[in-house]
C-alpha cells in the first residue's frame, strides 16, 4: 500500500514538473557547486536545539533524519530504511541503514537515534514534538523503538526535514550544555554534504560526503550559502547570474522582476509544511476586543483579496483558517468572513459601540513586525483607513526592531498586531500553540499571545493530537478550526508568498514539502 | 616631558575606556527587548523554560550591577564574554572582523587624504577656475550627501547597470583564484566601499587644502620663495604644501572617530564583513557582549589613531618636534 501510493506520489510529481517545464527530461549531471543566497544568519548549525529557516538550510544538508517527506506528505525512508508504527499508536520502531556513518567516519547507531531524541526532546524550542516520548529502546545497533505515552502522530513528520537530526553521541555527548556546544559551528552529521567552513554573516562551505549513505549521491560537488546584506542586493546578484537559487524570496517586486529573467525559474513550490501565515491578532483581554462580536465585525471590515491582489500584487495566497491550504488537515469550509462593511458597521452597534459625533466607535492600537514590510507593515497601513470605514480609529505603532515588538506582543502590551506564524508540518508542531488555553505564557513570543481559550477547541485539538486514524484526524482538526474561525482570535490574511528562485541550469529543485529545508542530494547543475 | 605627556595621555585614555565601557553597558540594557527573544529562534517559539534556560546560561536573571561588575572583571582581563547569538568568544568574533575594517578604513582615508589634497592644490592654483569650481561642487555634493544613498547610488549605476564592480562582500567565495587572485579580488571588491567612505572626507580635505593653501600662499615667506627665484613647482610643494598640510593631518586624526562610524553604514550596505557588519547584526539580536566587544575596541582604536596624529604633527612640523 505504502509502495503504491509512493508510486502515484512520484507520478503525480513528475507530471508536475512536465507541466511547468521545469526540468528537462535528462540524466543528473555529476559534480558542480551551487551557489544559495539568503540574507539570514544562523546562530549556528545545530537544528537540533535550535529552530529557523537560517539553521535549517545548512542543517539539513549536514545532518540526516530518520524519514524524509516527498511533496505528497508521504514519509520516506532515509537514515531508517523501514519502519512501524505500533497498532496501539504507543511506538514506533526505525530499522536503520546498516553501514551508515557519521563525517568522521564512526557508525550510526541506536544509541545516537535515542541520544538525539533526548537532546532535541530537552532543548529544542518545539516542545510538543516529543513531549510524549517516555523512552527510546535499543534493542539492537540498527533498531530503536521510540515509546510514548499516548499515540503520537506527529512523530513522523517530526523526524524529518530539521527537527530530527541524528546527532553523533561521541560528540555531542561529552556533558556540555548542547546550545552552547562548540560542536554546533564545527558540525559532524552524516547528511550530504559536510561542513568545510562556516564564517557566521558571510558564507557556509559545504562539501560533497563521498560516505553518504545513499549510493551515487549527493550529485553536487559543493554547496556555498552566502550571505547578503539585504533583500535588494541578494535579487541583483541572482539576477546577474552571481548565485543559483535564492529560496524564501517573499518580496513582490523582486518576484516580478526576476519573473522577467529567462534564465532564472520561480517557483512557490517546496513551502507546504512551513505553512507561514500572515495574520492580525487580537488580544482578546482588551476591554472591546474581548466581545468576539467586535473582532468578527473587525474581519468583515477587512477585504483580503485587496490584501492578496493589490498589496502583494497577486504573489500571496489568502488564508481563511488556522491551517494552511496545501495541509492534509486545512479546513476549506469554514467561514471566510468575505468583506462586508454594512455587516460590520450592524455588528458593532449590536455590540455596543455606537459612532461617537466625529464617527469613531473606539481606538485601537495595531503593532506590526519590523522588517517584513510587504506582509507586515503595508498591511497594517492599509488596515489603518480602513478599519475607520466602521468608526474604529487605529493608531499604527512602529517597533524599531524585532526584540521590541517581541517584548510588546509577548508581554501581551498590545491591542492588535501584525503577526506571522509557522504551520511547521504537523499541526501538534505549529498550530495547536495559537490555541491552546495551557498555552497562554507571558513573555514567550509565539506562544498564545491572544489569550484566547475555549475549552471545546483545547478538547478537540487534544483528541486529533492522538488520533492515528488520518480521516478521523483530520475531521477532528477541522472541527476545531471551524470553532477558532467562529471566535476570531485573529483573522487569517494570507499565506507568505515564499518562492524559490533558481536557475535554469539546476535540476530537481527542492519542492518537497519542506522544500529547501531539506537534504539536496537530488539536486544537480548543468552546465 | 614626552613621556609625561604620553603618560598622562594613556592614564586619560584608561579612564576613558572604563567610562566607556559603563556607559555603554548602561545605554545597552536600557533598550527594550530580551536577547533570550531572540535566540530562542527566529519564527520558532519557545516555551518558558527554554527561556530561562537560555537567561541562565548567559546571566540575564543577574541583576544588573552584578552583570556590569562580572563584565568589567573579565574584560580586564581580556575577556569580552561570549557572544549570545554567534555562541562564540566575542574575541574572536572581533578579532577575525577587525583587518576587513581597518582595510577599509585606511583605503578610504588614504584615498581621501591623497586624493583630497591633490584636487586642493590644483584648485588653490587658479582659485576662481573651473577646476576649482568643479572641485567645489563636487565637495558639496560628497558631503552632503548622505553615506548609504552615495553607496546605494554607487551600486545600482557600477555594479547594475554598468556591471564593473561586486555587488557586495569582500570576495567571492565562489571562485578559486589563489593568493595572488585573492589579493586583486579583495581590491576589486574594495573600490566601490572605499570610495564611498572616502568622498566624503575627500570633500573636506580638498576643500581644507584649498583654503589653506590659499591662506598660505598669500604669505611673506612664500612672497620671498618667489622673489629669490624658486620654482613655482618647489614652491608648491616644498614650501607652500607642507604648511598648508598640517590641518588636513589634525582634522584626519580628530575625524578617525567619524569614519570607524562612517564604516558602519558602508559595511551594512556593502555586506563588508567588517566591525560595522558584525555591530548592525549584534544591535538587532540584542547580543550585549558582541555589541560592548565592538564598541570598546573602537573606542581603543580611536584613542590609538589620535595618539598616532599627535606624533605624525611633529613628523610634518619641525616646529613642533623641536618645542620645549
Amino acid at each position: 500500500m505504502k509502495n503504491l501510493r509512493g508510486l502515484l506520489a512520484g507520478v503525480a510529481i513528475a507530471a508536475s514538473l512536465v507541466m511547468t517545464g521545469a526540468v528537462q527530461a535528462q540524466e543528473p549531471v555529476k559534480g558542480g557547486t551551487l551557489v544559495i543566497g539568503t540574507t539570514q544568519k544562523p546562530r549556528h548549525l545545530n537544528p537540533a536545539v535550535q529552530s529557523g529557516v537560517a539553521t535549517a538550510v545548512p542543517g539539513t544538508q549536514i545532518f540526516a533524519t530518520p524519514l524524509r517527506f516527498d511533496a505528497e506528505w508521504q514519509p520516506q525512508p532515509f537514515l531508517a530504511e523501514s519502519w512501524e508504527v505500533a497498532d496501539d499508536g504507543k511506538s514506533i520502531t526505525l530499522h536503520l541503514r546498516e553501514g551508515a556513518t557519521f563525517h568522521d567516519g564512526k557508525p550510526i547507531t541506536s544509541k545516537d537515534v535515542a541520544f538525539s531524541v533526548k537532546t532535541v526532546k530537552e532543548n529544542h524550542p518545539f516542545k510538543t514534538m516529543f513531549a510524549p516520548v517516555t523512552s527510546v529502546d535499543t534493542p539492537d545497533d540498527n533498531t530503536a523503538v521510540i515509546n510514548f505515552d499516548a499515540p503520537h502522530p506527529a512523530a513522523l513528520l517530526a523526524m524529518s526535514s530539521a527537527l530530527l537530526p541524528i546527532l553523533p553521541e561521541h560528540v555531542y555527548g561529552d556533558g556540555q550544555d548542547p546550545k552552547s556546544h562548540p560542536a554546533n559551528s564545527k558540525t559532524v552529521g552524516s547528511g550530504p554534504f559536510k561542513l568545510v567552513e562556516y564564517k557566521p554573516g558571510e558564507h557556509i562551505i559545504l562539501e560533497k560526503n563521498p560516505d553518504y549513505f545513499l549510493e551515487g549521491k549527493p550529485h553536487l560537488d559543493r554547496i556555498i550559502i552566502k550571505n547578503y546584506k539585504d533583500v535588494t542586493s541578494m535579487v541583483l546578484a541572482a539576477d546577474k547570474g552571481e548565485i543559483d537559487m535564492l529560496p524564501f524570496l517573499t518580496s513582490t517586486r523582486d518576484l516580478e522582476r526576476l519573473k522577467k529573467n529567462d534564465s532564472l525559474e520561480v517557483t512557490n513550490q517546496g513551502y507546504a509544511a512551513v505553512g507561514p501565515i500572515n495574520w492580525l491578532a487580537f488580544n482578546t483581554k482588551n476591554e472591546v476586543l474581548k466581545d468576539p462580536k467586535v473582532r468578527q465585525a473587525i474581519a468583515y471590515a477587512i477585504d483580503r483579496n485587496f490584501i492578496v491582489n493589490a498589496l502583494h500584487s497577486g504573489f500571496s495566497t489568502p488564508v481563511t483558517g488556522p491551517v494552511v491550504s496545501g495541509s492534509p488537515f486545512s479546513a476549506p469550509d469554514v467561514n471566510a468572513y468575505d468583506v462586508d462593511l454594512d455587516k460590520a458597521n450592524a455588528m458593532l452597534d449590536e455590540a455596543g459601540h455606537p459612532r461617537g459625533g466625529d464617527g469613531t466607535r473606539f481606538k485601537l492600537s495595531l503593532d506590526y513586525i519590523p522588517g517584513f514590510a510587504e506582509m507586515q507593515k503595508t498591511v497594517a497601513e492599509y488596515l489603518r483607513p480602513q478599519l475607520k470605514k466602521v468608526g474604529i480609529d487605529v493608531e499604527l505603532r512602529a517597533s524599531p526592531d524585532f526584540p521590541t515588538w517581541a517584548k510588546r506582543v509577548s508581554g501581551h502590551d498590545f491591542d492588535m498586531s501584525m503577526d506571522i506564524v509557522f504551520n511547521w508540518g504537523d499541526p501538534v508542531i505549529g498550530v495547536h500553540r495559537t490555541y491552546l488555553c495551557s498555552n497562554i505564557r507571558e513573555g514567550v513570543i509565539w506562544s498564545n499571545t491572544q489569550s484566547y481559550c475555549n475549552e471545546e477547541v483545547d478538547t478537540l485539538l487534544s483528541q486529533a493530537g492522538t488520533e492515528t486514524d488520518q480521516a478521523k484526524r483530520a475531521d477532528l482538526y477541522r472541527a476545531a478550526q471551524a470553532k477558532i474561525v467562529d471566535d476570531a482570535p485573529l483573522v487569517f490574511l494570507n499565506e507568505l508568498p515564499y518562492h524559490t528562485i533558481y536557475n535554469k541550469k539546476i535540476g530537481n529543485a527542492p519542492v518537497t514539502i519542506w522544500g529547501p529545508m531539506a537534504p539536496m542530494d537530488e539536486v544537480y547543475k548543468s552546465e | 616631558m614626552l613621556i609625561w605627556t604620553v603618560l598622562r595621555r594613556l592614564i586619560y585614555s584608561i579612564i576613558l575606556v572604563v567610562a566607556v565601557l559603563v556607559l555603554n553597558f548602561l545605554l545597552i540594557h536600557l533598550a527594550p527587548g530580551d536577547p533570550a527573544d531572540v535566540i530562542a529562534g527566529e519564527m520558532g517559539g519557545a516555551t518558558e523554560e527554554v527561556m530561562a534556560s537560555i537567561r541562565k546560561a548567559y546571566g540575564l536573571d543577574q541583576p544588573l550591577y552584578v552583570q556590569l561588575w562580572v563584565y568589567l572583571k573579565n574584560a580586564a582581563g581580556g575577556d569580552l564574554g561570549q557572544s549570545f547569538f554567534y555562541n562564540a568568544p566575542v574575541l574572536d568574533l572581533i578579532l577575525s572582523r577587525v583587518g576587513a575594517t581597518l582595510l577599509l578604513v585606511f583605503t578610504a582615508l588614504g584615498f581621501a587624504i591623497v586624493a583630497g589634497t591633490a584636487l586642493g592644490v590644483i584648485a588653490s592654483r587658479k582659485p576662481t577656475g573651473i577646476v576649482s569650481n568643479l572641485v567645489t561642487v563636487l565637495s558639496v555634493i560628497g558631503y552632503s550627501a548622505p553615506i548609504f544613498w552615495t553607496g546605494i547610488m554607487l551600486i545600482i549605476v557600477f555594479a547594475s547597470l554598468i556591471p564593473l564592480f561586486p555587488i557586495s562582500n569582500m570576495y567571492d567565495v565562489t571562485k578559486d583564484v589563489g593568493p595572488v587572485g585573492y589579493v586583486f579580488d579583495v581590491a576589486h571588491h574594495l573600490v566601490l566601499p572605499a570610495f564611498t567612505l572616502g568622498i566624503v572626507y575627500l570633500a573636506q580635505y580638498s576643500r581644507l587644502t584649498r583654503a589653506s593653501m590659499l591662506e598660505v600662499l598669500g604669505s611673506d615667506y612664500i612672497r620671498t620663495a618667489r622673489a629669490k627665484g624658486v620654482s613655482e613647482r618647489k614652491v608648491y610643494g616644498r614650501h607652500a604644501l607642507r604648511n598648508a598640510v598640517l590641518p588636513i593631518i589634525t582634522i584626519a586624526g580628530l575625524q578617525f572617530g567619524g569614519i570607524v562610524s562612517g564604516a558602519v553604514l558602508v559595511e551594512t550596505v556593502f555586506n563588508w564583513p567588517g566591525l560595522g557588519t558584525l555591530a548592525f547584526d549584534s544591535i538587532l539580536a540584542r547580543d550585549y557582549p558582541t555589541i560592548l566587544g565592538i564598541l570598546f575596541f573602537s573606542a581603543v582604536i580611536v584613542i590609538i589613531a589620535n595618539l598616532i596624529t599627535d606624533l605624525l604633527y611633529r613628523v610634518a612640523d619641525p616646529r613642533i618636534r623641536m618645542a620645549k
